[in-house]
């Protein structure tokens, strides 16, 4: 029995609070240093994405004026949490950010991340597919940042095993049910994919190819339309699967899943374009058995997809060298050299994509069996639909969490629909508590 | 013991201490500085600003984008009021008064045994015995349950697989009736060890006078053990009581641990959690700090009212019996 008082986590919470206040006086972020001598600049840069010291090593030989160093970074949300902290303290921020796409709103929103839609290079935003620079621009004027690399969604199955039961590559998601209830009938234990309940960045991609945008800007006003009519049809649709039986319930990523993806009882998984390095780390055994294939579409002949990861490279509001750091993330993110950089040294999918057919010559080393992998990608890439995250995505996808866990248990398709309602209110509820202004 | 204590209450000592020199009384006061300064730095600040935290909230303009858009208020009691209304937190209190009725009775018991069997005479192995039932105590809570874990999934447990082979169907131990017995099960191997020592030691301080005298009247080992022993190490129990009352207030690691393999656990499971939940993923410090106060005023108020109850404190008093 070990005695963690609840006074004890909420003494955690204000000592790293004060230590934050108490550590601001020495401005150990750099922003502001070396402005005037000689008009050599040094930026900070924080992230988590692998391979950015050998970019910026590349950067820094060719601009001597300009130096980036690179602070690495604990993953997505103690970053933001860090971030949060030294921007409230007023000092401490580094110039530059990698920001996940759900979580820019968050930011902007605390006034974390500065407009640079002034200093950026002309022809940035033609570089990137709409739905992507929509991530950046939140639908208005302005610029929070340049696409790094994203997560276009794709349909990855077992071909071997579909080629055994004499099973077609489902093009629609009417298709794709019958094959799932095709191979769970030949063979119960097997099931072409599950619905998890832990993973919302999946369901939202998923509602994103069906035409959803949870959120929205309407004037000076929020929307919340996670209750509209693609949500709901995409919920029914899984719950219906689920009820049936015909794909499994259990959350991704757990050990359980992990076997089952390795000795072919989940035959498909639809996931994003990184899907080639978890299903190498969890499912080594089967290698080379696996394709990927467009996501089923709501209609035949549509060529639409969602989002599922991805992030982005801001400059915060504390940077006082926003030119030089817009320059930078320029050159990192939309330009041949930089796009090449993230490819070979961070094994990125990089979001621009003039840079992509150069980078991408060859298929991850997981499919070699599918030499045209990045050709099919690319195309797949361009069609990721629009989308607006609020700034409340947190409280949203941890809503997600208790609400579809509940109706995953449940099996039902009603309560799959129930879960939708109770996102949709927990979500405004939040924002109007919060003081935000929401249209109904 | 009412004639014992009133010569100390009556206080009869000549006033002496007043002619001592005062360069000797603040000594004591120059060695408690260190500790009091760290006491002062990392509890009582952080629990005052807390307090503070509690009482704030934030509130915005508009879209909320851009600068200025967020100024932080008073709140008054709204967060209380909204921690106390919240159907999420009533719900993690009856969860985890269920788990505490599985739990805490069932250690006890077991822990209670176990130091019965090791302090009994013909136990043999004693040592062995006694580090084996100790050892999951010295697991931390997040690999025990993460360990359990691995038993709990159908598809990876070596126990599913034995079942399976055998013909029986094992029940679905992570589903939503089940699960509160899963975490249950964990907090029990990790605590049964601690609570068996501090009862087993209690065990070893009887002088064995009384055994020998108790077997001459002709008592049994069982007789000893029923009618000696554990009255003797009452005072024991109702310690380890309140730590394990304490602790299930306070269950957090096991569930959190488990949340991620299982549909059935949800991020507001413990009340705990729901403090981490409302600080780490929806960014609001201040109806955590609310939560986290009312959670600490509930522990004291439980352990004080226990206390009360059983004899006004006898677990720490033992001096004055």
């Amino acid at each position: 029995m070990r005695l963690h008082t609840g006074i004890r986590v909420a003494a955690v919470v204000a000592a790293t609070a004060l230590l934050a206040t108490a550590c601001s006086g020495t401005d150990d972020g750099g922003s502001g240093d070396g402005g005037g001598d000689g008009g050599k600049v040094e930026l900070t840069f924080w992230t988590w994405a692998p391979g950015m010291e050998e970019a910026a090593a590349v950067w820094n030989e060719a601009n001597p004026d300009i130096q980036v160093t690179v602070n690495k970074q604990d993953g997505g949300d103690p970053a933001v949490t860090k971030l949060l902290t030294a921007i409230k303290a007023g000092s401490g921020a580094p110039d530059l950010f990698q920001t996940e796409y759900q979580k820019i709103p968050t930011l902007v929103s605390s006034d974390a991340l500065a407009d640079i839609a002034d200093v950026l290079p002309e022809g940035t935003a033609e570089r990137f597919a709409d739905g992507t620079w929509q991530s950046v621009t939140l639908g208005s004027d302005a610029v929070y940042g340049v696409p790094q690399d994203s997560g276009p969604m794709e349909f990855y199955y077992r071909e071997d095993i579909f080629q055994q039961y004499g099973l077609a590559v489902p093009t629609t998601w009417e298709q794709y049910a019958q094959v799932a209830e095709q191979l769970h009938a030949a063979d119960p234990t097997k099931y072409l994919g599950t619905f998890s309940a832990n993973d919302a960045g999946w369901f939202t991609g998923l509602t994103q190819q069906a035409g959803a945008s949870w959120w929205g800007i309407d004037g000076d006003a929020w929307t919340v339309d996670i209750e509209d009519a693609p949500v709901q049809k995409v919920a029914e649709y899984w719950g219906g699967l689920v009820e049936k039986g015909v794909i499994d319930n259990k959350p991704m990523y757990t050990p359980e899943w992990n076997a089952a993806l390795n000795d072919g009882t989940q035959v498909g998984w639809i996931s994003a374009i990184w899907a080639p390095g978890v299903l190498e780390g969890n499912a080594p055994d089967t290698a080379g058995t696996w394709k990927m294939a467009p996501m089923p579409q709501w209609e035949e002949g549509d060529a639409a997809t969602g989002n599922w990861g991805g992030s982005a490279t801001s400059v915060t509001s504390q940077s006082t060298h926003k030119e030089e750091a817009a320059k930078f993330i320029a050159w990192l993110n939309a330009s041949q050299e930089g796009v090449n950089l993230l490819v070979s040294e961070g094994g990125l999918y990089p979001a621009d994509i003039p840079s992509q057919a150069e980078a991408l010559s060859a298929p991850p080393a997981f499919f070699s069996n599918q030499p045209d992998f990045y050709t099919i990608a690319s195309e797949i890439a361009g069609s990721v639909q629009p989308f607006t995250y609020g700034p409340n995505v947190n409280v949203a996808y941890s809503a997600y969490n208790d609400e579809f866990g509940k109706a995953t248990e449940a099996k039902s398709a009603a309560a799959f629909l129930d879960a939708v309602t109770a996102m949709q209110t927990a979500t405004v509820e939040d924002l109007e508590s919060s003081g935000f202004t929401v249209k109904e | 013991m009412t004639t014992l204590a009133s010569p100390r209450a009556a206080d009869t000592r000549p006033a002496r201490t007043h002619r001592r020199p005062r360069r000797r009384t603040a000594a004591p006061y120059v060695f408690l500085a260190p500790a009091l300064t760290l006491f002062a730095l990392f509890l009582a600040l952080p629990i005052g600003y807390a307090l503070y935290l509690s009482f704030r909230t934030v509130e915005v303009k508009g879209l909320g984008l851009g600068a200025g858009a967020r100024t932080e208020v008073w709140a008054g009691f709204d967060n209380y009021t909204r921690a106390l209304d919240d159907p999420e937190f009533l719900a993690s209190v009856g969860r985890v008064g269920l788990y505490g009725l599985l739990l805490v009775p069932t250690m006890l018991g077991l822990a209670l045994l176990f130091a019965l069997l090791l302090d009994a005479r013909r136990t043999r192995a004693k040592g062995f015995s006694r580090v084996s039932i100790f050892l999951p105590y010295a697991v931390p809570a997040v690999i025990a349950s993460l360990l359990w874990g691995f038993l709990y999934l159908p598809r990876v447990s070596p126990f599913y697989f034995l079942f399976d082979k055998v013909g029986w169907d094992a029940p679905q131990i992570l589903s939503s009736q089940l699960v509160v017995f899963a975490i249950a099960n964990i907090g029990l191997w990790g605590g049964v060890g601690f609570n068996m020592i501090v009862i087993y030691t209690a065990l070893k301080a009887i002088p064995s006078e009384l055994y020998e005298a108790a077997r001459l009247d002709g008592a049994s080992e069982l007789v000893v053990a029923l009618r000696i022993k554990v009255p003797i190490v009452l005072p024991s129990l109702v310690l380890t009581f309140l730590f394990s009352m304490i602790a299930t207030l306070q269950v957090f690691a096991e569930p959190m641990t488990l949340r991620p393999l299982t549909n059935t656990i949800s991020t507001t499971w413990s009340p705990l959690m729901k403090v981490y939940r409302d600080a780490f993923t929806r960014d609001d410090i201040y109806s955590a700090a609310a939560t986290s106060v009312v959670i600490a005023l509930a522990t004291f108020a439980l352990s004080y009212l226990f206390l009360r109850v059983v004899q006004d404190g006898r677990a720490f008093s033992q001096e004055s019996r």
